[in-house]
Parts: structure tokens; sequence; C-alpha cells
């Protein structure tokens, strides 16, 4: 609804995510940290690599374009969008209307489509490697995203984000092997499009290994703050989404300031045992070689499929 | 009472030849009991002949004249393979084909393939049959490898997988079949009790039974040797040991055939009251025609003296599922007397087949010849058995021939020329082929036992007469068979 | 309680039953091949035995405990031991690649699904949806039996289309009656058997499992 509570949310919603972002990527560095037995960087560590970025001077290349500078804050800017239309915090929000999961998938299809094409731009062996990899990645991991949210909009028969997540928390207790198969296919994928082990170390910077960082390796200061803070985000985006989706309780509905309130903990709560449970996943697998890729992906697509058909066959 | 001598004979002495199946006397033993078994059918065959049709042990099994006929024809072409494969197996052990724990597994998977087919002929019980059907192929797979060879092992594993597949679907068949019978006759061994559903057939859900039928027709299809489902067949006919390939063409074929025609009996009957199209019948003409196509055409590329007449068992088979398909009186009675001439023909066949192989010490066609000269008896069966198997006159696979070609021109004119083109092409085919090894110089030399040639003879005797003389009780017998299949 | 979600856990049983026939299908190791279709038969047996207190037949316990003897027990024993005195590679050769494979397993569900529609709607029980699951898991494991070069996978591709038939008889029918169960498990057994025997017979001859050696037959 747009009214001022409303509008005070979203803006709650957005900010919160932006600032919370580094926080998650710091928490999952630390867990898998502990999970290792190291002493882990701080976890306040990413913040302040992004402000020692943001104070280094920006170094480009000759023949960059102008879309090599623009890029950077594109990213950004469709990854925060899609931060603001996930219902994190309450689902009565003014963009619901906007809020479509289709139209999310857009949005993250968009910020690949220019970290791919800032990649390319300068020419580097690196940048067109990485960007060919990312595309991979992407075509197999955009459909089973699709299916797995179609399979969550099959159940609510909406594929407005705000009505699945009112439809999925107040059904009552009921065994889901749809959803399950979703769940896994959702991991998976987002196991993938965040360049975690299996898929991609975001670590480490071998040209056989790389994806997502042989495209940024060209950038430099406040513009690498920025693509950073993007990952980062991308992350939180993933997660949120995944939790909307599969564990919805806790989250408002209607724009009730005490529901909001308490609202915040349990984000926050299911935030941390996400990324404890993402360390674990990282920590317990290896990196698979590159042209197993397809293959991952592929399975999480047909578990995506699955979900659909399972719940076509049992659950109608 | 008859029933426990016919299926506990071949019961008994599948226990007693797994035990001293390798001794001299093995082959007279195995004789003994098929003709134990023959005997047990003629008592049986006897009392139906007076009572009528009657279940038997309190409604598991159920004998008519469909079966009835099916059970004396197994019998007695169980006894004259017996009988055929004392001297052959003899020949072979001297040869050193077969050792003597082979001879022990041999004698006894016979004893125990025609127990199982006897089950399947006379239980009432629709998953008993499927249980007697895959319990058939396991026995035959075992006799089909018995050799031990290369090709023999290749064909025995690819039998096991295609027919396993293949049963595995009729085993859904038969699933949906209880599945539809229980919604009218209430859950427990009754709903899959064949006379019980055929009494309820117009009751039964249409979609489920022409569904159910598909997946039985795939599956005991693939036992009858209906094109697609039909690459196990000459394999295992050309790799096995002669007799069974002789029981192999002449009876499980039939067994599965007969099979088929019961679950055909019952779709027929759910099908018509829902006023549907004969679904059934189009499927078996389809599938009839295509198999005599294409074995006549495969025909003609053969080189191994088995496999071309495997081939023909597919062709013929393949004309009698047409048979059925049509339909109506005519039609079914000659369907019945077809696969009356067409098992004994073939065994006939077989045996005369058995025999010049071993003379000649090989399979393949062009390196026999001249049979004539050396053994007469088994040059002339070979000749008299072909030129019954491919329709002459007066043999009695004319008369059924006959009878089925102007069934089709009345009913379904479109598919007699492709009939007659195929029955041509097989005639030529086969007839160029032996009309060489029976006439000309030879290559075969003596054997060291005597061949057993009275089967041979005794059957073609009995196809001639049958297609010369039907005895009324005989003709009456096949019309209330052919009245049941409608 | 039991009532309300037995039916939502025997849908849940259906659905890892079709996950465990692609994750058969996607396996690279023989091992693992071997556990998963023990671990096929137990969901069997979890299924007869919530099928059994469901519905109040009481057969169908003896059929789960016949289950249990055989798929979980006996079945993946002996196969344990043919591999282990047959010494092979622990690797599963494939036809065609497992990414192609899981795609046409994809159609064969939807298509078995299709198939399974209009019975499923006139099944009376509380489990019929599993049909369709049953019949999509037997065309699964004939995929895997084509799409094998080894004679040890498209054994286990063989017992476990069996597996799909026998949860199609439990789901759709609660069960076969006794005797044709017991007639059943006793073909699978000796067919279990006789293969095991073929498979030493295979080996010996031509030294080694492959069965693109088993191919010279053909038309002269």
């Amino acid at each position: 609804m747009i009214n001022p509570a409303g509008i005070a949310a979203q803006f709650a919603e957005l900010m919160l995510a932006v600032l919370l972002a580094p926080l998650l990527t710091g928490w999952v560095n630390q867990c898998r940290a502990w999970l290792q037995n190291k002493s882990g960087p701080d976890l306040l560590q990413p913040y302040r690599t992004l402000s020692k970025l943001f104070q280094k001077e920006v170094v480009l290349a000759r023949n960059a374009s102008p879309l090599f500078r623009i890029a950077p804050y594109l990213i950004f800017g469709s990854l925060a969008l899609a931060a603001a239309i996930v219902p994190t915090l309450d689902t009565d929000l003014p963009l619901n209307a906007a809020a479509d999961a289709i139209a999310l998938v857009g949005l993250l299809a968009l910020a690949r489509l220019f970290v791919a094409l800032a990649g390319m731009d300068v020419g580097t062996a690196f940048g067109s490697l990485g960007a060919r990899r990312e595309m991979m990645v992407g075509f197999l991991a955009e459909p089973a995203l699709l299916m797995v949210l179609f399979t969550a909009s099959l159940i609510s028969s909406s594929t407005s984000l705000a009505t699945i997540v009112q439809t999925l928390a107040h059904k009552e207790f009921v065994i889901y092997p749809s959803m399950a198969f979703a769940g896994v296919a959702f991991t998976m994928v987002s196991l993938a499009e965040n360049a975690r082990i299996p898929v991609d170390n975001p670590a480490t910077h071998l040209e056989l290994t790389m994806i997502h960082e042989a495209m940024v390796l060209e950038y430099s200061g406040r513009h690498l703050a920025m693509i950073e803070w993007a990952a980062s985000l991308k992350l939180f985006v993933y997660s949120c989404m995944g939790l909307a989706v599969f564990f919805p309780w806790g989250i408002a509905h209607g724009g009730d300031w005490l529901g909001i309130v308490f609202a915040l903990p349990t984000l926050l709560i299911k935030l941390a045992l996400g990324g404890a449970a993402l360390a674990l996943i990282e920590t317990l697998s290896a990196k698979m070689r590159i042209f197993r890729a397809p293959e991952f992906l592929g399975t999480a697509f047909l578990f995506a499929v699955l979900a659909m058909l399972v719940h076509v066959l049992l659950e109608t | 009472m008859e029933m426990i001598l016919l299926l506990g004979s071949p019961l008994a002495g599948a226990a007693l030849l797994a035990l001293y199946g390798h001794r001299d006397r093995a082959a007279e033993l195995n004789a003994l009991f098929s003709g134990l078994t023959f005997l047990g059918a003629v008592a049986l065959t006897v009392r139906v002949v007076e009572r009528g049709p009657m279940r038997v042990l309190g409604q598991q099994f159920f004998v008519d004249s469909l079966n009835m006929f099916l059970v004396t024809l197994t019998a007695f072409v169980g006894m004259t393979t017996a009988l055929f494969s004392r001297p052959y197996m003899r020949i072979e052990r001297d040869h050193g084909r077969v050792s003597a724990a082979g001879l022990r597994l041999y004698h006894s998977m016979y004893q125990l393939f025609s127990f199982t087919m006897l089950l399947v002929l006379t239980t009432n019980n629709l998953g008993i049959m499927w249980v007697a059907m895959e319990a058939a192929t396991l026995t035959t797979v075992l006799l089909v490898a018995l050799y031990r060879t290369h090709a023999s092992l290749e064909a025995a594993w690819k039998y096991f997988i295609l027919c396993g597949v293949g049963i595995a679907q009729a085993l859904f068949g038969t699933i949906l079949v209880y599945f539809a019978a229980e919604k009218v006759l209430g859950p427990g061994v009754n709903s899959l009790l064949w006379t019980h559903l055929d009494a309820v057939k117009g009751s039964l859900q249409p979609t489920v039974m022409s569904i159910a039928f598909v997946f039985l027709l795939v599956g005991y299809g693939t036992k009858v040797g209906l094109v697609p489902l039909h690459n196990w067949l000459p394999d295992a006919h050309a790799e096995g040991p002669t007799p069974v390939s002789a029981v192999l063409s002449g009876l499980l074929l039939n067994v599965a055939l007969y099979a088929l025609i019961r679950c055909k009996v019952i779709t027929d009957g759910s099908l018509h009251e829902a006023g549907a199209v004969p679904f059934a019948s189009s499927l078996m003409i389809g599938f009839g025609l295509l198999s005599v196509v294409v074995a006549a055409f495969f025909l003609s590329r053969q080189r191994d003296i088995k496999r071309m007449f495997a081939y023909s068992s597919i062709e013929h088979m393949g004309l009698i599922t047409f048979a059925f398909g049509i339909g109506g009186p005519v039609a079914s009675f000659a369907g019945l007397l077809h696969m009356t001439v067409h098992s004994l023909t073939k065994s006939a066949i077989f045996f005369a087949v058995g025999h010049a192989t071993q003379k000649t010490g090989t399979q393949l066609m062009e390196n026999i010849r001249g049979l004539i000269r050396v053994s007469p008896t088994v040059a002339w069966g070979l000749m008299l058995g072909t030129a019954a198997i491919l329709g002459m006159p007066p043999f009695g696979v004319f008369a059924s021939e006959f009878l089925i070609l102007t069934q089709t021109i009345a009913l379904h004119p479109w598919a007699a020329p492709i009939l007659l083109g195929a029955l041509g092409v097989a005639f030529a085919a086969i007839f160029g082929k032996v009309q060489p090894m029976v006439f000309g110089d030879t290559t075969a030399r003596r054997l060291p036992h005597p061949p057993a040639l009275l089967p041979v003879f005794t059957h073609l005797a009995i196809v001639l007469l049958l297609g010369l003389y039907m005895p009324p009780y005989l003709a009456e017998w096949y019309r209330q068979a052919a009245r049941l299949i409608g | 309680m039991l009532s309300h979600y037995g039916p939502q856990l025997i849908n849940l049983l259906a659905a890892i039953l079709l996950l465990l026939a692609f994750a058969m299908l996607a396996q690279r190791r023989m091992l693992s091949l071997i556990n998963l279709f023990a671990a096929q038969g137990f969901v069997l047996f979890l299924t007869t035995t919530l099928v059994a207190t469901l519905t109040g037949q009481h057969h169908l316990y003896w059929s789960a405990l016949l289950t249990l003897g055989l798929k979980v027990l006996l079945l993946p024993w002996i196969l344990h031991r043919l591999i282990r005195r047959l010494k092979v590679k622990w690797d599963v050769e494939t036809l065609i690649n497992i990414p192609t494979t899981m795609l046409v397993g994809i159609v064969l569900v939807v298509l078995a699904f299709n198939l399974a529609l209009p019975i499923t709607e006139l099944a009376g029980t509380v489990t019929r949806s599993t049909l369709g699951i049953a019949l999509a898991s037997v065309l699964l494991s004939f995929l895997m039996m084509i799409t094998r070069s080894k004679a040890i996978p498209q054994v286990i591709g063989f017992l476990s289309m069996e597996n799909g038939l026998f949860f199609a008889a439990t789901g759709a029918v609660y069960g076969m009656p006794m005797v044709v169960e017991l007639g059943v498990g006793l073909d699978v057994l000796v067919g279990a058997l006789i293969l095991g025997i073929f498979i030493f017979e295979i080996r010996e001859r031509f030294d080694s499992l492959d069965t693109r050696h088993l191919e010279k037959l053909k038309e002269h």
C-alpha cells in the first residue's frame, strides 16, 4: 500500500539489504574459517575492504568504453532493485505490483549481462574467458531458477512474490515433496550463481578455475568496490529469496509496525543459519572441474522439473 | 486326478533328472516322463470331452475347448521331441559339444520347461499364468546357453534381457487388469481368475482395459515373436540345441499366443460393452501383418538354416495373430488349426534339420548339400516338412492358410495382396534354399548313432491327415473354441 | 494423525523413489549403484508397511517382509559378492553422456505421467497418484538398461524395473494376491541367480563384461 508506513518499510528493506550484505559475506567467511579450524578474518572485514577500495584511485585501460565505467553502477542498481522487491520483512510494500517472480529473475539476468559485457569490454583473454563461462552457467541456471519459482507459483496460484510468501506462510503444515525437490534445486542454482564451491571458488585467481573473478579482473578503485558490493548483495538476494519461498514464517503481512519489528530479528537469525549452512556445504565439497559444471546445473534443472512434475501429479 | 498326473510327472521328472540326468538311461527316463505327461493329457481330454469345460482343484485350474487341444498338443510334441532328443543328444555328447553336467541340466530343465508350459495353459489365475510364463523363459534361457560357446551365451543373454523386459510390461498389464477387475469383483484372488473375469467382462472399465491390453500385447507379444520385438528369436533358435529350437518354435510361441488370446477375449468383452472400436483386433492385425512381411523379407537373407526356419516361425505366428485379429468363427477356426499344424510341422522340420546339421557338421546352408544320397529318410523328412510349411496341398497348412486368405479377402481386402506377396516371397526363399540342400552332390557323412526319424514322419503324417480329412469331433472342438474367442 | 499424514508420507516416499531412479541413472560408480538399489528396496518396504497400516490389509505385511528380505538384503548381497569375485572396475560406462540421459529421462517421466493420468482418476485407493511414478521408474530403469554397456548395470536396471512394478501393484491395487507375489518374488530371485551365472560365463569367454562384445550375431 502506498502509505507512509509502507514507503518507510520499503526504504528500510532496501537500506537493510544494502548495508547487511557485506556482513553476510563476512559471516560466511567466518563460519568457513571456523569449520576449517582456522582463525578467519574479522566479521566486519568486508566493510573495511569496501572503504579501502573507495579511497583508491581508479585505473582504466586506454581502450575502455563508457560501458566499462557505467557497468558497476548498473549492476549494483539492478541488484539493489532486486533486493527491494524480495519480501524480507514485509509482504505489503509499494513495489508489490512489480514484485513478480519472473521480473526478479529478469533483474538478476540484467546484472549478469552487464558483468559479462564489462568483462569482454577491455578485450583481455581473462575477461572473455570469464564472460563465456558465466554465460554458460547462466544459460543453465536461469531455467532451473524459473522452474523452482514456477513450482512455488503453482502451489500459490500466482507469480507475485508477495502472494507466494503469504500463501506458503499460511498453509497448514503439509509435507510437500515438490518443495523438497525445489529446495535442493534452488540450493544448487544459488551455489552456481554466487560463484561458490563447488562451481567456482571466490578466492581463486587461477585461470583454470575462475568464473566470476575473471570478469572483474580489470576493475579497480570505487568500481571494484561497487562490483564487490554487488556480489555480496547478490548473495543476500538469493538467500532472502530462498528464505521467503521455503521458510516464509516470520515475515510480516500488512504494514503493521509490530510485525516488521518482529520480522527483523527473525530475518537475522534465518540469515545467520543460512550462512552457516552455506559455509558447511562449501567446506564439505570440492570444486568441480569446469566441464562438469553443466552436469551439475543440469542436475539442478532436473530436480526443478521433477519438483514441478511431482507437484502436478501428486499434489493436485 | 488327471491334472495331478499331467502336472506332476514333469515336475517329478525334473527333480529326478537333476540328479541322474547324465547317466546312460537318462534320455529314456526323459522320454518316459514325457510319455506319462502325455497320458495325463489324454486322460484329461477324455474327461473334458465327457463333461465339458471344467474347473479343477478348486477353481485354480480351468480346462475348456481352447486350452485342451493345446495341452494335448504340448504334451504330444513334448513326448516326440523327447524321443528325438535321445539319439540327438547322444550324438552331441559323442561329438563333445556337451558335457555330463550339461546333460543333467538339459534333461531336468526340459522337464521343468514342460511343467511351466502346461501350468500356463491350464491355470485359471492370470497372475500365475504370468509367473509360469516367466519361469518358462528362465528354463529356456538355461537351455539355449547349453553349449557355452560365444554365440550361445550372446543368444541367451539377449533372450533373457529382451524377454525379461517384455514380460515386465506384461506384468504391468496384468496389474492393470487386476485393477479394473477389483472394482467389479472386489479384492482377492477371485479378481485374477479368468473364468470370473470372463463372466463380468462387460462391466470392466474400457479405458483401463485398453491400456492394459497394449502392455499385455507388448509383453506376451515379445514371447510370441511379433515384429519389432522379435530380435531374440532367431539367435535363440540358432544357438540352442535342436530339440530346444523345436520346442521353442513348436510350443512356447503357441503358449504365449494362448495367453494373449485369453486377455484379448476379456478386453474385447469390455470394449464391446462400451461400444468402442475393436481396438485389440486392430492391434493384432497390425502386428501380425508386420511380422509376416518383415519375416518374409528377412528370410531371404539368411545363411544359417536354423535362423531361416526361425524367421519362418515368426512369419507363421504373425499369420496366426493376424487371423485372430480378424476374428469371426472362420478366421478363429483357421487360426487354431494353423497353431496345431504349424507346431507339428515346424518341430518335424527341426528334427530333420537337427540330424542334417549333425551329418554335415555345420549350420550354414551353403555347406549342406545332397542329403538324399547319404540319408534318404532325413532328406525326405526335410523336403516334405518344407513343402508342408510352405502351404502346399494336401498338407494341413494349406487348409488353414486358405481359410485365412479367404477371410482376409472377405473382411479386409486391402491386406490380401500384402499377405499373398509375403507368403510368396517366403515360398521362393525357403524352397530355393532347401532344394540344393536335399539334392545334388553330398557333403554329409554317417552318424555314430542312427537318427530318430519316427517323430518326423509321425508329425508329418498327422499334418497330412488334418489337411485331407478333419475328424468331426476335432472340428467341433475347434468351432467351440472359435466361438469362445469370438 | 497417521490417517492425515499417511497419504502425504506415501507421496513423499513415491517422490523419493523417483529420485532414486534418477540417481541410479546418473551414477558413475558400480558400488553406489548397488547401494541405491538397496535403498530403493527399503523405500518400497516402508511404503508397503505404511499402506498396510493405513488400509488394514494384513497380507501386505508379509509382502513387505518379503521385499525386505529379498530386495534389501539378499539381492544386494548377491550383487556385492558378484562384484568382489569378478574384481570389476568401479566405473559404469555409458553409451550416451549423462546430461543427455537425464533429459531423455525427464521426457520419459512426462510420458509416464500422461499415460497414468486416466487410470489415476479411476482409482479408489489412497495411493492412486503413485501409479504414474511407478510407471515412470519402470521406464527409467528401462532407459538405464539400454544406455549401459556393462553387464552388471543392465542387471541392476532389470531388477529395479521389477521394483517399479511392485510399487505399481502396491500403489494401485494394494498389492496382488499373495500367491502371485510369492511367484513373482521367486521368479526375480531365480532370474537374478541365472544372470549371475551368466555374468561369470561371459567373463570367462570374453574376458570382459562389456556387452558390446555380445553383438556379434547379426543377419548374415
